[in-house]
């Protein structure tokens, strides 16, 4: 029996061990669709040290390989295309533009090195990057001390820009979506009962949740159950039985597209016909597949949509894909915008230093992005719209867009 | 009411697959006096093995009854064969020596294979979670009320699989000559092979026996909860263990009465903790205990406490016979 009690422990802390491994937090969206090919030289083309008095340099880092690729590749891709039309618009101040790319290889330690890098060899006016929360975390402390402005195009995660006021993003944070499906669920749908089912383990699955439970409840909404799951469940159907019997007109579920699908599943398994409604933590191609018809009819929250029928997103995706073959996922869009709204802080700027720079980010108001119309509020965090997709026929449409 | 019933078939479901891991475990354990922490990755790949027959079978033949049974005969097949491969290279070289080393060696296998199933290079599927076809075509077979309670036709197939494999556990352990091997095998192995009793046939065919069964409980799984990923074994492995070490490892019966005594135990934990210790929370005013909180966190505390509790009051668990031990 002895062994068999070392055995239960050891097991158990195995399976702690297991259970308690974090995925790398992807904000925006785990897709690897369309990504195109990276153009130009990757990561550190041979060149390194300060531009010639003609050309302002651009730093980004992004993760060109490891197991976020896709996000660095396709962020780099709308980066290179905006670059590519400011140049041809003219540049800035009479200078053109140039951008130094390094790889992270998706580790926070090496964005840290290559920001590092950027800063006192490369002497960089703006810094771009990075997608993963955690990344831009570890680079924003090096671009704050330095006094060199940085912009992430896609970290959601609140925590990013609080590290000092050199520090942007072009995109929302994760509260702002779940405020977005709360006004869309209770002013679109017209849903008056919503339950929960939330990711125990997962903050940005929390953050989603407080904010939907207290703006439902504010616009008159009423939230009869919160049921929660780990990652890394794949029965759910004790917490789905639960919320059947709670009768909910909705069901929030703001998880990862790997539990999703099976949840559909099992909702549908056991009756529910309620509307599934969730957030950007859906977005991949493979979402339809694990879900299948269960998740016809269902909504979610996202930076962006290719179906956007404005003119300019239209626009960019017709040049996006004249370039690069593929239609641009949020990554890209939100790169773009990212590298657009640089530039345009830079033409306003009077200077090129980095306090100049700064102050031109923080007054960008009504900048119109591609993934959603841009203001910077105080807190450094874009004030712009959210768009609602709805899944059907194991298709993404876009319904319509939510302003804060 | 509808409630309880839904709750008890959903617990009754989940407890079938954790007693079909269950069985593979207590067999081992009962031949070798090893807990092959390796089981439940081998399910893994025989779903894996599964989901590449339904593919190549095509959407039109996999549902047949052909179709399916061949699903599952090619992956028990396959699965036979790489418990064996295990068991000749990975734990035989070791049999002399002290049970921790075995066990350690698992605990690698476990990994190698669930790790190893996460590269994207050859055969090996890569980490990204998949849909399990449908083998088996879903229909509603018993409907209460206005869809309040719905019973589908392969939670009944999977729940009557498992009583068939458990009975001809029992018949082979029980009533052949090749059970009584077995017995002589878990006895005593050295005192066996005295005897005649080719041992390391024995043990490998036990192996065998149990990947296969793997194999199959594998692939009810995927049936009922469809995503199919590398790490999935981990996790039913670990509740499957539990199971069999309620009921008492090496017993077989034991095993499958544990693993229904575990799955109605999660379920109703999760269906019902909420609501009790919310209307505490109520009665003694605590906010903490508020709308927002959920039973589903106690689920895991639940299934570890009571695998402790077991292990305190009947280490033998529930089914397990007291054996003296030489200290």
């Amino acid at each position: 029996m002895r062994v068999l009690r070392f055995a239960v422990v050891a097991l158990m802390a195995l399976g702690c061990a297991t259970a308690c491994e974090e995925r790398p937090k992807t904000q925006e969206s785990e897709t690897t669709q369309g990504t195109g090919a990276a153009t130009g030289a990757i990561a550190a083309s041979g060149e390194t040290g300060p531009a010639d008095a003609n050309t302002i340099l651009i730093g980004e880092v992004g993760s060109l390989t490891g197991p976020e690729a896709t996000f660095g590749v396709s962020t780099r891709n709308g980066i290179d295309l905006a670059i590519q039309q400011e140049n041809a618009a003219g540049g800035v101040k009479g200078k053109k533009l140039k951008v130094r790319v390094y790889d992270d290889q998706s580790k926070p330690e090496e964005a840290a090195n290559a920001v590092t890098r950027l800063i006192s060899q490369d002497r960089v006016a703006v810094i771009l990057g990075e997608v993963a929360s955690s990344n831009s975390l570890a680079m924003a402390p090096k671009a704050q001390a330095a006094q060199t402005p940085m912009i992430t195009p896609s970290s959601t995660n609140e925590k990013v820009t609080q590290v000092g006021d050199y520090i942007f993003r072009v995109c929302f944070i994760d509260a702002f979506q779940g405020y977005a499906m709360a006004k869309f669920a209770h002013d679109t749908l017209k849903v008056k009962t919503a339950a929960i089912l939330k990711d125990q383990k997962s903050d940005y699955s929390l953050g989603l949740t407080k904010v939907f439970n207290t703006k439902f409840t504010e616009f008159g909404g009423k939230i009869v159950t919160i049921e929660a799951y780990s990652k890394g469940d794949t029965d759910f159907r004790a917490q789905l039985t639960a919320i059947k019997s709670a009768k909910p007109e909705a069901l929030y579920i703001p998880g990862y597209y790997t539990d999703i699908g099976v949840i559909a599943r099992q909702a549908r398994e056991l009756g529910i016909k309620t509307i599934l409604l969730g957030g950007d933590g859906w977005e991949s191609p493979t979402l339809t597949e694990l879900g299948g018809s269960a998740l016809d009819g269902s909504y979610y929250t996202n930076h962006y949509s290719p179906e956007d029928p404005s003119p300019h997103v239209q626009q960019f995706i017709a040049e996006y894909r004249k370039v690069y073959g593929a239609v641009p996922d949020s990554l890209a869009a939100l790169g773009y915008d990212a590298a657009r709204v640089a530039v345009d802080a830079m033409r306003r700027a009077k200077d090129l230093t980095g306090p100049s720079i700064r102050d031109a980010i923080a007054q960008t108001k009504a900048f119109p992005g591609v993934a959603g119309t841009i203001s910077i509020d105080e807190n450094r965090n874009a004030v712009k719209p959210a768009v609602v997709l709805k899944v059907e026929d194991g298709k993404t449409k876009f319904v319509t867009t939510v302003s804060p | 009411m509808n409630d309880l019933i839904q709750h008890l078939i959903n617990g009754l479901a989940a407890g079938t697959i954790y007693a079909l891991v269950a069985l593979g475990y207590t067999m081992v354990y009962g031949v070798l006096k090893l807990i092959n922490f390796a089981h439940g990755d081998v399910m893994m790949v025989g779903v894996y093995m599964g989901y590449a027959t339904a593919g190549h079978l095509g959407r039109e033949h996999q549902s047949t009854f052909l179709g399916a049974t061949l699903v599952f005969l090619l992956s028990m097949a396959g699965c036979g064969l790489l418990g064996f491969l295990i068991e000749r290279l990975a734990y035989r070289p070791l049999r002399d020596k002290s049970r921790l080393t075995s066990l350690i060696t698992a605990i690698g296998i476990s990994f190698t294979l669930s790790y190893g199933f996460q590269l994207d290079i050859g055969f090996l599927p890569g980490a990204s979670p998949r849909a399990f076809p449908e083998i088996i075509k879903p229909h509603e077979w018993i409907v209460i009320g206005d869809h309040d309670v719905i019973i589908w036709n392969w939670q009944v197939i999977s729940f009557l699989i498992a009583i068939l494999l458990m009975l001809g556990l029992q018949i082979l352990v029980f009533r052949t000559r090749f059970g009584r091997a077995m017995r002589a095998v878990s006895f005593d192995h050295r005192i066996a092979a005295l005897m005649g009793i080719p041992v390391d046939r024995v043990i490998a065919f036990t192996f065998m026996l149990g990947s296969a069964l793997a194999a199959g409980a594998g692939i009810l799984y995927a049936i009922k909860d469809t995503a199919v990923q590398p790490l999935m074994g981990l996790y039913v492995g670990l509740k499957a263990f539990v199971a069999a070490v309620i009921g008492g490892i090496g017993h077989v019966p034991g095993a499958v009465a544990g693993a229904i005594l575990l799955g109605l135990t999660e379920e109703f934990v999760v269906g019902y903790a909420g609501d009790v210790l919310r209307g505490l929370g109520a009665v003694l005013h605590l906010d903490s205990l508020g709308v927002g909180f959920t039973g589903s966190s106690w689920r895991d505390a639940v299934a570890f406490g009571f695998l402790i509790i077991v292990l305190l009051v009947r280490p033998e668990g529930i089914f397990g016979r007291v054996t003296a031990e030489k200290v």
